[in-house]
């Protein structure tokens, strides 16, 4: 069954990439091209991250192990859309011109977080395979907490570039909180039992 | 609103305008459109026209715009808009003036002839096109009412009416949508007062039946479906500035030097070009300087942007 479904899974996640793809070999964009990659691309981002978030309260929910299983792929495509994000905002709409981009980066707080979140992800990614786990052993499940923080972030980068009260960002906002309560629950939990062990 | 004065045969279909209008520029004419010659003043241009950009597509300056009354998505105004009624249509002129005035947008158009201005819009999100505007320069309508010597500032007011704009019933600006210039600019000779775009008549996407056109700055100060414009003696806040005053300036003139919170200021994407295309210098006052410039002498615009 795993063997079937997990690349099943895997090929589902690329499907977005596959679309835009299409969409800017074949001019399917419309008016303003570039800002309709950017927003493809950090909206997959934002729904990756989430998606990983969700994985452990899912487990938990269900007492189903299955669901941990593609927290890691989930959490590499969430890299791989923020690195082409990135590459849409440096390459395809500045040309890889560094001086407005170093200007933005530190002076509009949305670009800030924004990067930021995709720094903190290298790390993750670099020891996301199962021999890192092996050698960081419980400073690795410390290392990959960073994913919540991460999350934070790109919820907030989206928060900060909209220009008013608008209903998707705050959607993205009430999943991430929902993702992050569950985990203090079952940190109370486990603070509660530690005694008895 | 209805351009009565043509039969919908007298219209020039849009390959044909651009045709004609493509051989206008090869020939070093640009002028209003033939067309619209019988009704169109016959005084020496006052502004310098659009040559370098080409035209952006009627589909985009049609189907890509904020007019957050329907919508706060690109393509929400042209999807939500279709069947909002502007006629009747009335607007008031009102405020520090000798004579309130109120006209029917039917009158307003037969008293003051259209002219075609093909102006560079810019958007405060870093966007731009060059659109054929039909409209006649506010100040003539201005007049009209004769405003005192206490008249500072002009106030303009679009239409609140949520049953029709799905997007007024959300607070998400603070409605109806207000906007102001200072009286000078007003009364420039490049402001206008809109009431059709490429030949045609005005579509309601784009702010049918009545708006505004100050095409040296951000395109969010040239309010759509205007219901009031009031003359004021303090400098009235618009709903941008109340939305967010450290992003939005009462002046908001285009200057590539200040940067927006959110939107590098100094380059432009042009609508309609390829994904590959690169984005284009911004110019000052939106390369209306030698126009408008010395509105500002002696003003601090990074303070007052």
């Amino acid at each position: 069954m795993q063997k079937i479904f997990k690349p099943a899974v895997f090929m589902a996640c690329l499907i977005p990439f596959i679309v835009i793809t299409y969409q800017i070999f074949f001019n399917k964009l419309g008016a303003e091209p570039v800002k309709e990659v950017t927003h493809h691309t950090g909206n997959w981002t934002l729904r990756f991250i989430l998606i990983s978030l969700a994985m452990t309260p899912l487990r938990n929910i269900t007492n189903s192990l299955v669901w941990t299983r593609y927290r890691r792929m989930f959490g590499l495509f969430a890299f791989f859309y923020a690195s082409l994000h990135l590459l849409t905002y440096v390459g395809l709409d500045y040309r890889f011109n560094l001086d407005p981009i170093f200007d933005d980066v530190l002076n509009k707080k949305y670009i800030f977080i924004g990067f930021a979140a995709w720094l903190l992800m290298i790390p993750l990614t670099i020891t996301s395979n199962q021999w890192m786990v092996k050698i960081l052993k419980q400073n690795w499940k410390k290392l990959h907490r960073l994913s919540y923080l991460i999350g934070i972030f790109a919820v907030l980068h989206f928060i900060w570039l909209s220009k008013t009260i608008f209903f998707e960002p705050l959607i993205y906002l009430i999943i991430l909180i929902i993702l992050l309560v569950f985990r203090l629950n079952f940190l109370k939990l486990m603070f509660k039992k530690s005694p008895v062990n | 609103m209805k351009l009565n004065k043509f039969k919908s045969s007298e219209i020039t279909p849009e390959k044909v305008y651009k045709n004609r209008r493509k051989f206008l520029k090869d020939m070093g004419i640009v002028t209003g459109t033939a067309l619209l010659s019988q009704n169109i003043m016959s005084s020496a241009l006052s502004y310098t026209p659009e040559t370098e950009r080409k035209i952006t597509d009627y589909k985009y300056a049609t189907t890509y715009n904020n007019y957050y009354e329907f919508g706060t998505g690109k393509s929400d105004p042209h999807k939500n808009s279709q069947d909002f009624i502007t006629k009747p249509w009335e607007i008031t002129i009102d405020g520090e003036v000798e004579k309130k005035i109120t006209l029917s947008v039917d009158e307003i158009i037969n008293m003051f002839p259209s002219e075609e201005r093909v102006y560079r819009f810019r958007c405060v999100e870093g966007w731009s096109m060059v659109i054929p505007w039909l409209g006649f320069p506010l100040n003539k309508l201005l007049n009209k009412a004769q405003p005192t010597s206490k008249a500072k500032y002009v106030k303009f007011t679009s239409v609140f009416d949520p049953e029709q704009m799905k997007g007024q019933r959300f607070p998400v600006l603070d409605w109806p949508y207000k906007e102001g210039l200072r009286i000078d600019e007003a009364m420039h000779p490049l402001t206008l007062m809109v009431t059709g775009l490429y030949g045609k008549e005005l579509p309601n996407q784009n702010g049918a039946p009545l708006r505004l056109i100050v095409p040296w700055k951000y395109g969010f100060k040239s309010a759509k479906a205007i219901v009031n414009i009031s003359f004021v003696e303090k400098m009235p806040t618009s709903s941008w500035m109340k939305a967010s005053p450290h992003e939005y300036g009462f002046y908001s003139n285009v200057n590539p030097n200040v940067a927006h919170p959110r939107w590098s200021q100094a380059t432009e994407r042009v609508i309609g070009e390829n994904v590959f295309a690169p984005r284009i210098q911004t110019l000052m006052f939106n390369g209306y300087g030698d126009e408008v410039a010395s509105l500002y002498d002696g003003m601090d615009l990074r303070k007052n942007y």
